[in-house]
């Protein structure tokens, strides 16, 4: 104090400056893991534009034909062969019916055979590749096998004769493909399970003493649901392609309902006097396997950031 | 029996209840030697008796990753085991928590062999027993929100009663290990290593615990991290009178936290000592060998210090030597070790040793 007023300093010169360490903060807001997936998902333009196109298929396949004012099924042998106009918008095939509600006719059923055929993958691949990782051992041994040995058999094989012996539809088709389709994913999610098995807060749950149902359904399944997602995205397009190609064999929809693969079989004799009879259906199951494509990379990257650089 | 400070009973001269102070203490309890069978206090929480764990590792070979392990923990006690990678610790932790059925032997908590329980009892025992891990970045479920981390005994054993009355034991716990109550609702990836730590540290307390196996729980952090982590784990001793069994490889965090050390070679036991005498005069070969190895910090000290470096690797416990399983690396070995498994005796009181020579 003494020295203060020496130097001519006074109290009042002075402001007690308070001073606190900074509490531990964490910057940012709180973001759930699927909130931060979506995010980046959203920050591809690759990925949305895939989104984006898949939503207007889904919406043309819903609303097309009903726009439109021919049916699909007509024949009209007064216009047969027209090319796009403002009466037929896609133009017309060889029985004179019209292409632009064929076409939609033709995404309802892919996208119906691409998601029922993924469905069915999911949930027997889960189930079976979940008990493969869970239960381990002899089990996991003896089911493995079981699915080599399916996997081993020729698809197209068993496809066609599937077909030859059921009546060929959209619904013998989605059973066909489901036959292996389901192999591939019930390999991921063995891995899956088998990786996250040994992963600490795995054990940490099994010493809190977690039963079965709450270490499956809590802890596991939702931790794979990344790798899930994403083959799923990608069976959807092998799967529309499958059907369109053995439509285009005659083995998928059979007339008059209309398929990207039949209506691509139809125009094959004449393509070269009326190419928009399969440009359509082929640019659209072009675009279409595209979208799913890149909707499913960008998919992957947005679960696993590190993947990508 | 009395429920509180059983252990610090028999040393006539310690200070009041206080059992051990969150600073760094050395050779404070040396020679009040704690008159311990195979160790452990007056009361032993925890026996581990004879206790293997074997791993068929195919071509009819077996991994003897534990073998033959005994040790007892007394009530309110911390007992660490030291021992380099490899040497069978994490799976003796890990057995004695019951996450590996054992090959052979017994745990018994509280007198009664844990690996005998089923249903209610073992449930009961999932909740006196608890276990911090290692990698704080594995440990926690990423999709869990930290109050489901947290809670989870909660809700496996229905200890809160309402949403309500486990958000408030969620937020006690937080604060208790130092964290923020506002933190209950983020997610792990947003949490550094220590705070993840901690996190795990509250996980295992939610439930009350009276035995909790750290298995390694420092050795993924930075070292200022380590010692705050060690610091909350005395202190938590303290105020919950928890007894820890300490699992780590270093040696001077080991000797900081715990009353006694074993010191685990190839899935045995070689040593086993209170803390400062272990340290101050250890018998075995392989442990003289660990604490030279120990930096001093002090250049002079340092530079004069005769170290023993340990020749060879550590020898596959598929395949172990005959006889004393230290005897491919000993300095000392002589035909007696390849020929004969040394006893783990009582080389001086309370100081427990297995070679032929100590």
């Amino acid at each position: 104090m003494k020295d203060t007023r020496a130097n001519g300093l006074t109290k009042e010169m002075f402001r007690k400056l308070s001073f606190r360490p900074p509490a531990e903060t964490l910057a940012g807001e709180s973001v759930p893991v699927w909130r931060d997936v979506l995010r980046r998902l959203a920050s591809s333009k690759l990925a949305m534009s895939g989104v984006v196109f898949l939503v207007l298929l889904a919406i043309m396949a819903i609303v097309g034909p009903l726009v439109s004012p021919h049916d699909y099924y007509t024949n009209n042998l007064d216009h047969t062969n027209e090319p796009p106009s403002s009466e037929y918008w896609f133009g017309t095939d060889s029985l004179g019916r019209d292409l632009f509600s064929r076409i939609w006719m033709g995404a309802r059923i892919s996208l119906t055979v691409g998601l029922a055929a993924a469905m069915i993958d999911l949930v027997i691949g889960i189930v079976y590749g979940g008990i493969m990782g869970y239960v381990g051992g002899r089990t996991d041994e003896a089911m493995n096998k079981i699915s080599e040995i399916l996997y081993s058999i020729p698809y197209l094989l068993v496809v066609i004769l599937l077909l030859v012996v059921l009546e060929p539809s959209m619904w013998t088709i989605i059973l066909a493909l489901s036959v292996t389709g389901w192999i591939n994913m019930s390999w991921i999610v063995r891995g899956q399970i088998m990786q996250l098995k040994n992963q600490e807060y795995v054990l940490a749950a099994r010493s809190m003493g977690a039963g079965g149902a709450r270490m499956l359904f809590k802890h596991l399944i939702p931790n794979t649901l990344g790798p899930i997602i994403v083959t799923l995205t990608l069976t959807v397009p092998s799967a529309i392609f499958s059907e369109a190609f053995l439509s285009f064999l005659g083995l998928g929809v059979q007339s008059p309902a209309a398929s990207w693969g039949t209506m691509i079989n139809d125009s094959l004799t004449s393509f070269t006097l009326y190419p928009w009879q399969m440009a359509f259906p082929a640019v659209l199951i072009s675009l279409t396997m595209l979208a799913f494509n890149v909707f499913g990379d960008g998919l992957r990257d947005a679960f696993d950031p590190k993947l990508k650089k | 029996m009395k429920p509180q400070n059983v252990n610090s009973k028999p040393t006539a001269q310690s200070p009041g209840p206080s059992r051990k102070s969150i600073v760094p203490l050395s050779g404070q309890s040396s020679g009040q030697s704690h008159v311990r069978p195979i160790g452990g206090g007056a009361t032993p929480l925890l026996e581990v008796e004879r206790l293997s764990k074997f791993f068929s590792v195919g071509g009819g070979q077996t991994l003897k990753a534990v073998n033959d392990l005994s040790l007892t923990v007394g009530k309110g006690e911390t007992l660490g085991i030291v021992g380099e990678s490899g040497c069978g610790k994490s799976t003796a932790g890990r057995t004695i928590m019951r996450l590996y059925e054992p090959t052979s032997g017994a745990t018994r908590f509280e007198g009664r062999n844990i690996y005998d329980m089923k249903g209610t009892e073992l449930k009961r025992l999932r909740r006196e027993m608890a276990m911090i891990f290692q990698d704080p970045y594995a440990s926690l479920n990423p999709r869990f929100s930290i109050a489901d981390i947290i809670a989870e005994p909660l809700d496996i054993h229905h200890l809160a009663g309402s949403g309500k009355e486990r958000r408030r034991k969620v937020e006690e716990l937080l604060e208790r290990v130092g964290l923020r109550s506002e933190h209950a609702s983020r997610y792990p990836h947003e949490f550094s290593g220590g705070q993840r730590q901690r996190i795990g540290i509250a996980r295992a307390l939610a439930a009350d615990p009276k035995l909790i196996v750290c298995d390694e729980p420092i050795s993924a952090l930075d070292v200022s991290i380590q010692a705050q982590v060690v610091n909350l784990l005395q202190e938590l001793q303290r105020s919950l009178g928890l007894t820890y069994l300490f699992i780590a490889h270093d040696l001077s965090m080991v000797k900081h936290i715990s009353d006694r050390v074993a010191v685990m070679y190839l899935g045995k036991l070689v040593e086993l000592a209170e803390s400062s005498e272990l340290y101050a005069n250890p018998k075995h070969p392989y442990t003289q060998a660990l604490l030279s190895a120990i930096p001093v910090p002090d250049p002079q000290v340092e530079a004069q210090k005769e170290r023993i470096v340990l020749s060879g690797d550590l020898p596959s416990p598929v395949n172990p030597p005959s006889g004393c399983p230290f005897r491919t690396r000993c300095p000392y070995a002589t035909e007696k070790c390849a020929a004969e498994v040394p006893a783990f005796r009582e080389v001086s009181p309370a100081h427990w040793a297995s070679c032929h020579y100590a």
